[in-house]
């Protein structure tokens, strides 16, 4: 192997990654040139840091999908759907361990489902997911009447400082969004389902002529994203006690946002899982950053458009999709 | 000898139109079959069907004498039946070792990947199929390479999973001389290590050059069979060929 192809084959398959870390440096820079004061006090940093888990929670698995060459908007719902599960079942006194898992397989099963009805009907998963993320925001706002739920009572249960508690003043969430994020990179890069994912989302008839199932790849990648809306609504809905209706659907685009700006291409095929990961960070640090240097939040949205553009125009420079 | 597949009465529809019409079709150890036929004959829903990726609508399909049920293509792979696609059947988008191990990744328990041993192993084949550049290592990616080093990976694919039958649906189409001949060579080498080779192709003279027998197919039906010592040369063939499409 020679030097040439070594870093060519190198920057193929980490420059999607590499360009989102740049993103991110290059955006902590401007912030830190901007409110120095700001940027060094901890407190900054710990609402970033109580933001980015239930992010990677719903960008990480949206990485898959991408990947495999769908798309998904229902996550926003699924993960009020999932919360309202856990919420509804905590407060009727069921042990909150229980809840969780009830959770996570309502996540799943709404997951199940809509890639289902995608795979088998070979619906636009762009439209047909449109269509569940009103249909079950709808269905939570009758069955709640709009009311949200306060669930105290699970700050007593085990559960709580397992998940959401301070280990040493960190949030226990960043740790597990840690091992969230190792388990989905081995499970992206270096496992069976991630490769036959990335085959099918690059072309499923040269997958299903090599024998992989490919709608069954598919409804399982929708089925993690699912799993990881439920994560994302159960752990915000622990951290504020409070299961509200309406929760998860400001998540819907920045989620999409910190997925492409993260470097994995909209056409499917390949994904990157540490490039999501700063994704989320440029995302996430410019919800608090823009305030931190002391311009009013109307600039947040300006600027979050105007990251997706730069990002897309970056990534370009990795090439066309190869054929 | 023994029959590795046997297509018996198979019949094929899309919508209105019947691709197949009770075609039948075998494949003995250790014999290289050309399966000839015009455009539209129905060649590639012959194979497709013969490989798992279409189940029949009628007819059974056996396997080494016994009838096999819900015919896919993950069966096809597991008894033994490699395929090198028209298409390639690749992802360019992904590396080369990842493309020779598709559907058939060497794994640890759990599903992960032994990804030391597939770019070992992928490396050993790309020396035997022959890649001549510097530049191609198990690494790079598929969409990089030139037609001919694609059908290599196809063909390193089949290889690798020691196939008793390899189905070559025109693999010599957009080749040079060169890479034709790389090919053949392959035919030869698998036809000497007493494994089969189904080949199908537009060339009848690539067809007559390394086939054991031949099998006409017209309009989704088998027309004609005869042995290479019934035909002298692939004028024969042709004509042939042409006479009996002529009075189906």
């Amino acid at each position: 192997m020679n030097n040439k192809s070594f870093i060519n084959n190198m920057f193929h398959k980490n420059g999607r990654a590499l360009g989102s870390i740049g993103y991110f440096i290059l955006l902590m820079a401007i912030f830190f040139i901007g409110a120095p004061e700001a940027w060094i006090r901890p407190n900054l940093h710990q609402s970033v840091f109580v933001m980015m888990p239930t992010l990677i929670f719903l960008t990480i698995p949206l990485v898959f999908l991408v990947a495999s060459g769908e798309i998904d908007l229902s996550f926003a719902s699924t993960y009020a759907v999932a919360a309202y599960v856990f919420a509804l079942l905590v407060k009727i006194g069921i042990d909150p361990g229980i809840c969780f898992v009830a959770g996570l397989l309502t996540g799943a099963a709404i997951g199940a489902l809509v890639g289902t009805l995608i795979v088998v009907f070979r619906l636009s998963s762009l439209v047909a997911s449109l269509g569940v993320l009103f249909l079950l925001r709808g269905v939570i706002l009758l069955l709640t009447n709009s009311r949200s739920i306060t669930i105290m009572q699970v700050e007593n249960h085990w559960i709580y400082p397992l998940l959401v508690g301070k280990f040493y003043g960190f949030p226990m969430q960043i740790f597990w969004a840690a091992i969230f994020i190792i388990f989905c990179y081995y499970f992206f890069n270096k496992h069976v389902f991630g490769i036959h994912i990335q085959h099918v989302g690059d072309n499923s008839v040269s997958a299903e002529q090599m024998g992989i199932n490919v709608n069954a790849v598919k409804i399982k990648a929708f089925m993690f994203v699912g799993v990881g809306a439920a994560l994302g609504g159960m752990f915000t809905t622990m951290i504020t006690y409070t299961f509200f209706p309406t929760q998860g659907f400001g998540y819907l685009l920045l989620a999409l946002a910190a997925v492409f700006v993260g470097g994995t291409p909209y056409w499917g095929g390949l994904g990157t899982i540490i490039g999501a990961v700063f994704g989320v960070g440029v995302i996430a640090y410019m919800e608090v950053g823009i305030i931190a240097i002391g311009w009013s939040g109307e600039w947040r949205q300006f600027f979050n458009g105007l990251i997706i553009l730069l990002a897309l125009l970056g990534h370009r420079l990795h090439g066309e999709r190869v054929r | 000898m023994e029959n590795i597949i046997q297509l018996d009465k198979v019949t094929k529809k899309f919508g209105g139109i019947t691709a197949l019409n009770k075609a039948s079709l075998h494949v003995k150890k250790g014999e290289v079959v050309g399966l000839i036929g015009d455009n539209g004959a129905g060649k590639s829903t012959l194979i497709k069907t013969l490989v798992g990726v279409y189940s029949p609508d009628e007819g059974h399909i056996l396997i080494r004498g016994k009838n096999v049920n819900s015919w896919n293509a993950l069966k096809a792979r597991e008894a033994g039946i490699e395929t090198v696609f028209q298409d390639r059947a690749l992802t360019p988008q992904q590396s080369i070792v990842k493309n020779i191990f598709m559907g058939k990744e060497l794994r640890y328990p759990f599903g992960f990947i032994k990804e030391k041993e597939q770019i070992k192993e992928a490396n050993r084949l790309i020396r035997e199929i022959g890649f001549t550049s510097n530049l191609i290592n198990a690494d790079s990616p598929v969409g990089n390479l030139s037609g001919g080093e694609r059908q290599g990976v196809a063909i390193a694919r089949a290889i690798y999973n020691n196939a008793e039958l390899i189905v070559l649906d025109e693999p010599t189409n957009n080749l040079s001389l060169n890479e034709t001949q790389k090919v053949f060579d392959f035919v030869l080498n698998v036809k000497k290590s007493n494994r089969s080779v189904l080949f199908i192709g537009h060339n009848i003279y690539h067809v007559y050059d390394i086939s054991d027998r031949f099998v006409i197919l017209d309009r989704g039906e088998v027309v004609h069979e005869l042995n290479k010592r019934s035909v002298s040369s692939p004028e024969e063939l042709m004509k042939i060929m042409r006479e009996t499409i002529v009075r189906h």
